[in-house]
């Protein structure tokens, strides 16, 4: 199982990279939701799936899933949506004023001497 | 159970959520941020003392036991570097007052402030590497907000790049922790350090300290890593960038020095090595780049890389008093980078440009600010009784006693493209025939300006001059970073 994840997590992490090297915005910022759902997923796999209960205290089961690595991703999961929120209302605000998603339009120190 | 280490993170905190409202009372605003920072400053100082007097100081949340619960520590290093921080924070959030503008100021400058102030101290106290993460989070996500405040269209350019590189090398960061975990199966620092020892860093932890190298080197700039900073930190305005430039990167440099120093130990012949082929590369980038621009704002940013290379050439001798020269050089170089920017921040609102070739012969109308620009230039190049010198004597002396001879020479060296690329500034605005000036200038505006810059650059050369006062605290803090088990223990004893 963990083979399969590991594997999934790299194929993930190769359509995130792809897509940030391209030159829309919008195929970068679907980029990086990417790189966060594929290192959610490596936390989950590093954790191991070994345990079949939730972790919820219930009477006679002691097989439970290692809970640490849920509340890490509970965590990593509400950060990434904060920033992405923001990244996504930065790329509306920069496609309103500088007219335009094309990245290689985006070179910057056109002011620096 | 100590709870008094939390203040200088909670202080800001609290008065950040308290400046959430009142956002078009700007005296409030102002008033209620400097009253906030200087109760921190307090807090800080009192907490420097008390781990000078008791040692470390260690409080575990929620009275777990240690590995069990998220461990707030406050070693000699990280309490110097939160007084640190809340000091420069103080000065730079006066220099605001004039320059930043109204329109900012009403609209959560002074919660973005405070709130990188709650992030910058929470990463330097933490004791647990997932609860580093989300503390670099807080600062993080505080310094989108300060640098496209304002949406001036540079300020919407850059800062997509720069959210960009922050979200790969925190999306890095989990995947780091995420392999640590599977490894040590701990997340507490202090655990990870004793678990690391008994297994005796096989080729796994190697690679995952070089993944470490990879997250960290991307907030501090270290040499392949550091193409996002100089076009991002010429975006935001200039207090916001002296914020930036003397606290961002240097959390990042510290979470290299506290992951460097704690857990992987026990490789240095890689590692370190790795480091500081690293850390030579880095100066030799910034001197390019310092040299390179006849722009102010870029000479200074350069320097930024330049200083980062040579705190981490310390950190990766790994004897004592390397690390101790680094301390001490990275708490000048904080000191130092903010006064620079506030004061090419007056260069710039006198002159009305930032471009050298257009300046000029400013010494015959603003003298002052022409001396006190030239001790700070000569404190940064570490000319002997100001602050950069005893710092990079100690560090070049470690590295002779790690038997480097070459890499501390050159270390030398870098000071003379350091002190060339900040004495050029000095000699195109202030020698020569009067250049452009700017016609609007408020001579109270500048006075206003010219006041909190001034006080920052008399503590550098009190904090050169008076080295010796520093020095025990120095000593704590090198003593700590060369011998973990000093940390372990106390981390583990407090859960008890």
């Amino acid at each position: 199982m963990e083979i399969i994840m590991a594997f999934v997590c790299g194929f993930l992490f190769m359509a995130a990279i792809y897509l940030i090297l391209s030159r829309s915005l919008l195929r970068i910022i679907i980029g990086t939701g990417l790189l966060s759902h594929g290192a959610h997923l490596l936390i989950l796999t590093m954790g191991s799936f070994k345990g079949s209960a939730p972790p919820v205290l219930t009477e006679g089961v002691t097989d439970f899933v290692d809970p640490l690595p849920q509340a890490l991703i509970l965590t990593a999961i509400v950060i990434s949506f904060g920033v992405t929120a923001f990244f996504l209302v930065l790329a509306y605000r920069a496609y309103q004023e500088l007219k335009t998603d094309d990245m290689t339009e985006l070179k910057g120190s056109d002011d620096i001497e | 159970m100590n709870n008094f280490l939390l203040l200088p993170i909670l202080i800001p905190f609290f008065f950040g959520m308290i400046l959430m409202f009142g956002q078009k009372k700007i005296s409030y605003q102002r008033i209620t941020t400097l009253l906030g920072l200087f109760l921190s400053i307090l807090c800080a100082a009192a907490l420097v003392m008390n781990v000078h007097e008791n040692g470390p100081q260690t409080v575990t949340l929620g009275s777990w036991p240690a590995p069990f619960g998220i461990t707030m520590v406050s070693d000699m290093v990280s309490a110097i570097l939160v007084l640190t921080t809340l000091v420069l924070t103080f000065f730079i959030v006066w220099y605001g007052f004039e320059s930043i503008g109204k329109e900012r100021e009403q609209f959560f400058y002074y919660p973005g402030v405070l709130f990188i102030i709650t992030g910058v101290n929470g990463a330097f106290t933490t004791g647990d590497i997932f609860n580093l993460f989300v503390f670099f989070e807080v600062l993080l996500m505080a310094s989108y907000l300060l640098i496209v405040l304002g949406g001036e269209k540079v300020q919407l350019r850059e800062p997509i790049k720069y959210i960009l590189i922050n979200v790969l090398s925190s999306a890095f960061f989990v995947i780091t922790v995420a392999f640590l975990y599977s490894v040590v199966g701990t997340l507490s620092m202090a655990d990870i350090s004793l678990k690391i020892a008994e297994v005796n860093q096989p080729g796994i932890l190697t690679v995952i300290a070089v993944l470490f190298l990879l997250v960290f080197g991307m907030k501090a700039a270290i040499f392949p890593l550091y193409f996002w900073l100089p076009s991002a930190y010429s975006a935001p305005p200039i207090p916001v960038l002296a914020l930036f430039g003397a606290l961002l990167t240097k959390v990042g440099v510290y979470a290299i020095t506290r992951t460097y120093t704690l857990f992987f130990t026990h490789d240095i012949s890689f590692t370190h090595n790795l480091l500081l082929v690293l850390s030579i590369l880095t100066i030799i980038a910034g001197s390019i780049g310092a040299l390179a621009y006849f722009d102010v704002k870029q000479i200074i940013i350069y320097n930024i890389v330049i200083a980062v290379g040579v705190i981490l050439f310390g950190v990766a001798q790994m004897n004592e008093v390397a690390l101790k020269g680094a301390m001490l050089y990275l708490v000048h170089d904080m000191i130092i980078k903010a006064a620079l920017f506030m004061l090419i921040g007056i260069i710039i609102y006198v002159t009305g440009t930032t471009n050298l070739r257009k300046m000029g012969g400013l010494m015959k109308t603003y003298p002052a600010l022409g001396w006190f620009y030239l001790i700070a230039a000569l404190g940064l190049a570490g000319v002997p009784p100001l602050s950069g010198f005893i710092g990079k004597l100690l560090i070049v002396q470690g590295g002779f006693e790690a038997g480097n001879i070459w890499s501390s020479i050159f270390i030398l060296a870098s000071s003379i493209v350091v002190l060339l690329s900040v004495i050029r500034i000095f000699i195109y605005a202030f020698w020569g025939q009067q250049g452009v000036l700017n016609e609007a200038v408020q001579k109270a505006k500048y006075n206003r300006l010219f006041v909190p810059t001034m006080i920052l650059v008399v503590v550098s050369i009190f904090y050169g001059v008076g080295t010796e006062w520093f020095m025990p605290f120095m000593d704590d803090a090198a003593k700590i970073l060369n011998d973990p088990s000093i940390y372990t223990d106390e981390v583990m004893k407090g859960g008890e």
